[in-house]
Protein backbone atom coordinates (compact mmCIF):
# COMPACT_ATOMS: atom_id res chain seq x y z
CA UNK A 1 0.00 0.00 0.00
CA UNK A 2 1.35 3.74 -0.90
CA UNK A 3 -0.02 6.07 0.86
CA UNK A 4 1.47 9.85 0.41
CA UNK A 5 3.25 11.39 -2.22
CA UNK A 6 5.42 8.56 -2.15
CA UNK A 7 5.76 6.73 -5.95
CA UNK A 8 7.28 3.37 -6.09
CA UNK A 9 10.73 3.12 -8.07
CA UNK A 10 14.30 1.67 -8.49
CA UNK A 11 16.25 5.23 -8.32
CA UNK A 12 19.64 5.42 -6.47
CA UNK A 13 17.36 7.63 -4.01
CA UNK A 14 14.94 5.19 -3.66
CA UNK A 15 17.60 2.84 -2.48
CA UNK A 16 19.25 5.45 -0.32
CA UNK A 17 18.20 4.68 3.40
CA UNK A 18 15.80 7.77 4.71
CA UNK A 19 18.48 9.13 6.88
CA UNK A 20 21.57 10.24 4.65
CA UNK A 21 18.61 11.54 2.51
CA UNK A 22 17.21 13.85 4.78
CA UNK A 23 20.56 14.48 5.88
CA UNK A 24 21.73 15.68 2.97
CA UNK A 25 18.91 18.17 2.44
CA UNK A 26 19.68 19.79 5.55
CA UNK A 27 23.17 20.38 4.32
CA UNK A 28 22.44 21.48 1.31
CA UNK A 29 19.73 24.00 2.49
CA UNK A 30 22.40 25.49 5.19
CA UNK A 31 24.93 25.96 2.42
CA UNK A 32 22.08 27.67 -0.15
CA UNK A 33 21.88 30.09 3.02
CA UNK A 34 25.52 30.73 3.22
CA UNK A 35 26.12 31.29 -0.47
CA UNK A 36 25.44 34.81 -1.20
CA UNK A 37 25.91 35.14 -5.20
CA UNK A 38 22.68 34.66 -6.82
CA UNK A 39 24.73 33.00 -10.06
CA UNK A 40 25.87 30.47 -7.86
CA UNK A 41 22.41 30.29 -6.26
CA UNK A 42 20.67 29.74 -9.91
CA UNK A 43 22.87 27.48 -10.82
CA UNK A 44 21.79 24.99 -8.13
CA UNK A 45 18.40 24.89 -9.67
CA UNK A 46 19.14 23.11 -12.36
CA UNK A 47 21.46 20.99 -10.77
CA UNK A 48 18.46 20.51 -7.88
CA UNK A 49 16.03 19.99 -11.26
CA UNK A 50 18.42 17.35 -12.42
CA UNK A 51 18.30 15.70 -9.05
CA UNK A 52 14.54 14.91 -9.22
CA UNK A 53 14.38 13.86 -12.37
CA UNK A 54 16.36 11.30 -11.93
CA UNK A 55 13.97 9.68 -9.74
CA UNK A 56 12.02 8.82 -12.77
CA UNK A 57 9.25 11.36 -11.69
CA UNK A 58 7.99 12.94 -14.90
CA UNK A 59 8.39 16.55 -15.68
CA UNK A 60 4.76 17.21 -15.73
CA UNK A 61 4.91 16.01 -11.99
CA UNK A 62 7.47 18.43 -11.16
CA UNK A 63 5.98 21.31 -12.63
CA UNK A 64 3.46 20.26 -10.56
CA UNK A 65 5.30 20.02 -7.43
CA UNK A 66 6.42 23.71 -7.98
CA UNK A 67 2.90 25.25 -8.86
CA UNK A 68 1.93 25.31 -5.50
CA UNK A 69 4.16 27.79 -4.14
CA UNK A 70 5.23 29.75 -7.22
CA UNK A 71 2.53 31.80 -6.35
CA UNK A 72 4.26 32.95 -3.32
CA UNK A 73 7.80 33.11 -4.58
CA UNK A 74 6.18 35.14 -7.53
CA UNK A 75 5.09 37.30 -4.97
CA UNK A 76 8.55 37.75 -2.99
CA UNK A 77 10.16 38.49 -6.24
CA UNK A 78 7.80 41.23 -7.40
CA UNK A 79 8.52 42.61 -3.86
CA UNK A 80 12.31 42.72 -4.28
CA UNK A 81 11.79 44.30 -7.84
CA UNK A 82 9.46 46.76 -5.97
CA UNK A 83 11.28 47.53 -3.07
CA UNK A 84 14.59 45.81 -3.01
CA UNK A 85 17.29 44.92 -5.59
CA UNK A 86 16.57 42.24 -8.60
CA UNK A 87 19.78 40.99 -7.26
CA UNK A 88 18.34 40.00 -4.14
CA UNK A 89 14.80 39.08 -5.51
CA UNK A 90 16.86 36.06 -7.87
CA UNK A 91 18.80 34.81 -4.33
CA UNK A 92 15.25 34.29 -3.34
CA UNK A 93 13.78 32.47 -5.90
CA UNK A 94 16.73 30.26 -6.73
CA UNK A 95 16.85 29.08 -3.12
CA UNK A 96 13.16 27.93 -2.80
CA UNK A 97 13.44 26.50 -6.47
CA UNK A 98 16.44 24.68 -5.30
CA UNK A 99 15.75 23.42 -2.10
CA UNK A 100 11.80 22.80 -2.88
CA UNK A 101 13.09 20.39 -5.50
CA UNK A 102 15.39 18.51 -3.68
CA UNK A 103 13.22 18.07 -0.84
CA UNK A 104 10.22 16.74 -2.57
CA UNK A 105 12.68 14.43 -4.58
CA UNK A 106 13.66 12.95 -1.19
CA UNK A 107 9.51 13.28 0.05
CA UNK A 108 8.76 11.41 -3.83
CA UNK A 109 11.56 8.63 -3.07
CA UNK A 110 10.63 7.86 0.72
CA UNK A 111 7.93 6.04 1.83
CA UNK A 112 5.72 7.44 4.76
CA UNK A 113 6.84 4.43 7.17
CA UNK A 114 10.62 4.38 6.34
CA UNK A 115 10.29 8.39 7.66
CA UNK A 116 8.31 7.45 10.81
CA UNK A 117 11.07 5.07 11.57
CA UNK A 118 13.55 7.58 10.63
CA UNK A 119 11.64 9.67 13.51
CA UNK A 120 11.15 7.19 15.94
CA UNK A 121 15.41 6.60 15.65
CA UNK A 122 16.00 10.21 16.11
CA UNK A 123 13.78 10.29 19.29
CA UNK A 124 15.34 7.41 20.64
CA UNK A 125 17.90 9.17 22.55
CA UNK A 126 15.13 11.09 24.79
CA UNK A 127 14.19 7.43 26.00
CA UNK A 128 16.52 8.12 29.11
CA UNK A 129 14.49 11.39 30.42
CA UNK A 130 11.32 9.19 30.45
CA UNK A 131 9.74 10.46 26.95
CA UNK A 132 8.53 6.97 24.95
CA UNK A 133 8.92 7.13 21.36
CA UNK A 134 7.19 3.89 20.81
CA UNK A 135 3.91 6.51 21.52
CA UNK A 136 4.90 8.76 18.94
CA UNK A 137 4.88 6.18 16.34
CA UNK A 138 1.07 4.86 17.91
CA UNK A 139 -0.03 8.58 17.61
CA UNK A 140 1.43 8.62 14.23
CA UNK A 141 -0.53 5.16 13.07
CA UNK A 142 -3.59 6.07 14.90
CA UNK A 143 -3.29 9.47 12.81
CA UNK A 144 -3.08 7.82 9.92
CA UNK A 145 -5.63 5.28 10.42
CA UNK A 146 -8.22 7.67 11.34
CA UNK A 147 -7.56 10.36 8.58
CA UNK A 148 -10.00 8.42 6.05
CA UNK A 149 -12.15 7.56 8.73
CA UNK A 150 -12.98 10.90 9.91
CA UNK A 151 -12.61 12.14 5.68
CA UNK A 152 -15.81 9.42 5.38
CA UNK A 153 -17.73 10.78 8.02
CA UNK A 154 -16.89 14.45 6.73
CA UNK A 155 -18.63 13.32 3.11
CA UNK A 156 -21.68 11.78 5.49
CA UNK A 157 -22.30 15.04 7.46
CA UNK A 158 -21.93 16.95 4.04
CA UNK A 159 -24.39 15.00 2.36
CA UNK A 160 -26.76 15.05 5.32
CA UNK A 161 -26.34 18.82 6.06
CA UNK A 162 -26.87 19.34 2.13
CA UNK A 163 -30.05 17.48 2.28
CA UNK A 164 -31.18 20.07 5.00
CA UNK A 165 -29.97 22.89 2.45
CA UNK A 166 -26.99 23.74 5.03
CA UNK A 167 -24.12 22.30 2.14
CA UNK A 168 -22.48 25.77 2.43
CA UNK A 169 -22.39 25.92 5.78
CA UNK A 170 -19.36 25.93 7.86
CA UNK A 171 -20.61 25.72 11.15
CA UNK A 172 -23.60 22.74 10.46
CA UNK A 173 -20.12 20.88 9.12
CA UNK A 174 -17.86 20.95 11.15
CA UNK A 175 -19.42 20.92 14.62
CA UNK A 176 -21.10 17.19 13.76
CA UNK A 177 -17.74 16.16 12.81
CA UNK A 178 -15.94 17.45 15.68
CA UNK A 179 -18.29 15.96 17.72
CA UNK A 180 -18.41 12.91 16.50
CA UNK A 181 -14.42 12.94 16.29
CA UNK A 182 -14.07 13.64 19.79
CA UNK A 183 -16.74 10.52 20.41
CA UNK A 184 -14.39 8.27 18.73
CA UNK A 185 -11.11 9.27 20.40
CA UNK A 186 -13.45 8.31 23.71
CA UNK A 187 -14.54 4.80 22.51
CA UNK A 188 -11.17 4.36 21.03
CA UNK A 189 -9.72 4.80 24.58
CA UNK A 190 -12.07 2.96 26.57
CA UNK A 191 -11.16 -0.24 24.06
CA UNK A 192 -7.53 0.39 24.20
CA UNK A 193 -7.33 0.91 28.02
CA UNK A 194 -10.06 -2.17 28.55
CA UNK A 195 -7.09 -4.42 26.14
CA UNK A 196 -4.55 -3.22 29.09
CA UNK A 197 -2.53 -1.05 26.77
CA UNK A 198 0.04 0.85 28.77
CA UNK A 199 -1.04 -0.90 32.28
CA UNK B 1 5.65 17.85 29.64
CA UNK B 2 5.45 14.70 27.34
CA UNK B 3 5.61 12.32 30.61
CA UNK B 4 2.35 12.68 31.70
CA UNK B 5 1.41 11.86 28.20
CA UNK B 6 -1.83 9.07 28.57
CA UNK B 7 -3.29 6.58 26.40
CA UNK B 8 -6.61 8.18 26.43
CA UNK B 9 -3.97 11.61 25.48
CA UNK B 10 -2.50 9.85 22.65
CA UNK B 11 -5.67 9.20 21.24
CA UNK B 12 -7.14 12.57 21.60
CA UNK B 13 -3.83 14.00 19.95
CA UNK B 14 -4.20 11.18 16.61
CA UNK B 15 -7.93 12.33 16.69
CA UNK B 16 -7.19 15.78 16.26
CA UNK B 17 -4.39 15.36 14.04
CA UNK B 18 -6.67 13.49 11.57
CA UNK B 19 -9.59 16.17 11.91
CA UNK B 20 -7.19 18.73 11.22
CA UNK B 21 -6.97 16.87 8.01
CA UNK B 22 -10.04 16.01 7.36
CA UNK B 23 -11.18 20.30 7.50
CA UNK B 24 -8.69 20.83 4.98
CA UNK B 25 -11.57 19.27 2.69
CA UNK B 26 -13.93 21.74 3.51
CA UNK B 27 -13.19 23.77 0.34
CA UNK B 28 -11.32 27.18 0.13
CA UNK B 29 -14.11 29.70 0.19
CA UNK B 30 -13.42 33.20 -1.88
CA UNK B 31 -14.69 36.24 -0.33
CA UNK B 32 -15.32 38.86 -3.16
CA UNK B 33 -12.86 41.21 -1.61
CA UNK B 34 -10.00 39.28 -0.68
CA UNK B 35 -6.96 38.22 -3.30
CA UNK B 36 -6.43 35.43 -1.77
CA UNK B 37 -8.83 32.21 -1.04
CA UNK B 38 -9.87 31.55 2.82
CA UNK B 39 -8.71 28.09 3.23
CA UNK B 40 -9.83 26.30 6.66
CA UNK B 41 -5.99 25.21 7.57
CA UNK B 42 -5.55 27.74 10.80
CA UNK B 43 -9.30 27.13 11.75
CA UNK B 44 -8.01 23.62 12.66
CA UNK B 45 -5.45 25.16 14.65
CA UNK B 46 -7.31 27.83 16.63
CA UNK B 47 -9.91 24.71 17.39
CA UNK B 48 -7.36 22.22 18.52
CA UNK B 49 -6.56 24.83 21.65
CA UNK B 50 -9.73 25.66 22.07
CA UNK B 51 -11.28 22.23 22.40
CA UNK B 52 -8.46 19.60 23.73
CA UNK B 53 -6.33 22.23 25.93
CA UNK B 54 -2.53 22.95 25.61
CA UNK B 55 -0.82 20.02 25.74
CA UNK B 56 -2.64 17.87 23.82
CA UNK B 57 -4.00 20.71 21.23
CA UNK B 58 -0.17 21.56 20.63
CA UNK B 59 0.85 17.94 20.31
CA UNK B 60 -1.92 17.04 17.77
CA UNK B 61 -0.69 20.04 15.62
CA UNK B 62 2.88 19.32 15.77
CA UNK B 63 1.70 15.31 14.82
CA UNK B 64 0.21 17.12 11.70
CA UNK B 65 2.79 19.36 10.61
CA UNK B 66 5.24 15.97 11.61
CA UNK B 67 2.79 13.83 9.34
CA UNK B 68 3.08 16.36 6.21
CA UNK B 69 6.32 16.26 6.56
CA UNK B 70 6.99 12.86 6.52
CA UNK B 71 5.37 12.72 3.01
CA UNK B 72 1.50 13.05 3.46
CA UNK B 73 -0.31 15.73 1.05
CA UNK B 74 -2.69 16.81 4.12
CA UNK B 75 -2.18 20.86 3.74
CA UNK B 76 -5.09 22.43 1.76
CA UNK B 77 -5.03 21.88 -2.05
CA UNK B 78 -3.45 18.19 -1.78
CA UNK B 79 0.19 20.00 -0.96
CA UNK B 80 2.68 18.04 1.58
CA UNK B 81 5.79 16.64 1.79
CA UNK B 82 9.43 18.24 2.86
CA UNK B 83 8.76 20.65 0.05
CA UNK B 84 6.64 22.74 2.12
CA UNK B 85 8.97 22.84 4.52
CA UNK B 86 11.42 24.95 2.50
CA UNK B 87 9.26 27.44 0.98
CA UNK B 88 8.24 30.80 1.43
CA UNK B 89 5.41 29.89 4.32
CA UNK B 90 7.68 27.15 6.51
CA UNK B 91 7.28 29.84 9.38
CA UNK B 92 3.86 29.91 9.40
CA UNK B 93 3.40 26.13 9.49
CA UNK B 94 6.15 25.61 12.17
CA UNK B 95 4.27 28.55 14.02
CA UNK B 96 0.95 26.24 14.27
CA UNK B 97 2.17 23.89 17.20
CA UNK B 98 3.42 26.75 19.62
CA UNK B 99 -0.74 28.78 18.11
CA UNK B 100 -2.25 25.73 19.33
CA UNK B 101 -0.44 25.43 22.36
CA UNK B 102 -0.88 29.31 23.53
CA UNK B 103 -4.86 29.52 22.78
CA UNK B 104 -5.33 26.05 24.66
CA UNK B 105 -2.95 27.43 27.62
CA UNK B 106 -5.26 30.95 27.18
CA UNK B 107 -8.56 28.71 27.28
CA UNK B 108 -7.51 26.14 29.81
CA UNK B 109 -6.37 29.22 32.14
CA UNK B 110 -9.88 30.55 31.71
CA UNK B 111 -12.45 27.77 31.38
CA UNK B 112 -15.01 28.79 33.42
CA UNK B 113 -15.63 31.94 31.91
CA UNK B 114 -15.44 30.61 28.24
CA UNK B 115 -17.63 32.00 26.03
CA UNK B 116 -18.00 32.27 21.81
CA UNK B 117 -16.49 36.15 22.87
CA UNK B 118 -13.30 34.85 24.48
CA UNK B 119 -12.53 32.06 22.28
CA UNK B 120 -12.57 34.73 19.72
CA UNK B 121 -10.36 36.56 21.65
CA UNK B 122 -7.72 33.24 22.31
CA UNK B 123 -8.26 32.49 18.84
CA UNK B 124 -6.77 35.39 17.49
CA UNK B 125 -4.06 35.72 19.66
CA UNK B 126 -2.87 32.10 18.93
CA UNK B 127 -3.67 31.63 15.94
CA UNK B 128 -2.97 35.10 14.14
CA UNK B 129 -0.62 36.42 16.45
CA UNK B 130 1.30 34.00 17.38
CA UNK B 131 1.24 32.66 13.44
CA UNK B 132 2.23 36.20 12.58
CA UNK B 133 4.69 36.38 14.91
CA UNK B 134 6.88 33.25 13.65
CA UNK B 135 6.19 33.16 9.93
CA UNK B 136 6.66 36.90 9.45
CA UNK B 137 10.25 36.73 10.50
CA UNK B 138 10.78 33.76 9.08
CA UNK B 139 9.86 34.66 6.05
CA UNK B 140 11.89 38.12 6.08
CA UNK B 141 14.99 35.63 6.86
CA UNK B 142 14.24 32.80 3.84
CA UNK B 143 13.04 35.77 1.57
CA UNK B 144 16.02 38.60 2.33
CA UNK B 145 13.33 40.88 2.81
CA UNK B 146 12.73 43.36 5.29
CA UNK B 147 10.80 42.52 8.11
CA UNK B 148 8.19 45.21 7.34
CA UNK B 149 7.69 44.15 3.56
CA UNK B 150 7.50 40.95 5.02
CA UNK B 151 4.72 42.02 6.86
CA UNK B 152 3.00 43.90 4.62
CA UNK B 153 3.14 41.05 2.04
CA UNK B 154 1.17 38.67 4.60
CA UNK B 155 -1.11 41.46 5.73
CA UNK B 156 -3.75 40.37 2.62
CA UNK B 157 -4.60 36.75 4.77
CA UNK B 158 -5.71 38.97 8.06
CA UNK B 159 -9.00 39.49 6.98
CA UNK B 160 -9.31 35.47 6.34
CA UNK B 161 -8.18 34.73 9.09
CA UNK B 162 -10.30 37.15 11.44
CA UNK B 163 -13.28 35.36 9.41
CA UNK B 164 -11.65 32.06 10.45
CA UNK B 165 -11.43 33.45 14.23
CA UNK B 166 -15.43 33.92 13.92
CA UNK B 167 -16.25 30.33 12.80
CA UNK B 168 -13.26 29.06 15.31
CA UNK B 169 -15.14 31.00 18.44
CA UNK B 170 -19.02 30.05 16.88
CA UNK B 171 -18.07 26.00 16.78
CA UNK B 172 -16.09 25.47 20.12
CA UNK B 173 -18.73 27.35 21.97
CA UNK B 174 -21.38 25.36 20.17
CA UNK B 175 -19.07 21.94 21.43
CA UNK B 176 -18.66 23.36 24.56
CA UNK B 177 -22.28 23.55 25.36
CA UNK B 178 -22.54 20.41 23.90
CA UNK B 179 -20.01 17.73 24.70
CA UNK B 180 -18.17 17.57 27.67
CA UNK B 181 -14.67 18.70 26.99
CA UNK B 182 -12.30 20.06 30.01
CA UNK B 183 -13.48 17.45 32.96
CA UNK B 184 -11.54 14.45 31.10
CA UNK B 185 -8.98 17.05 30.27
CA UNK B 186 -7.38 16.85 33.38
Amino acid sequence: MTVGLYTIGSSWLHRLPAGPKVGALLAASLALFLIASPLAALLAVPIAAGVYLSTGAPPGRLLRDLRGPALLIGFVFLFHLAFGSAEDGALAVARFGTLILLASAVTLTTPVSEMAELVEWLLGPLARFGFRPEKVGLAIALAIRFIPVIAEEYRHIREAQAARGLGGNPLALIVPLVIRALKAADALADAIDARGYDA
Amino acid sequence: MTRDVSTRDIVYIALFAALMAAVNLVPPIFVGFLPVPITAQTLGVMLAGCLIGAKRGGLAILLFVLLVALGLPLLAGGNGGLGVFFGPSAGFIISWPIAAYVTGWLTEMNWKRMNAVWFFIFSVIGGIGIVYLVGIPWLAVAAKLSLFDAAKGSLVFVPGDLVKAVAAALIAETVRRSYPLMQSAR
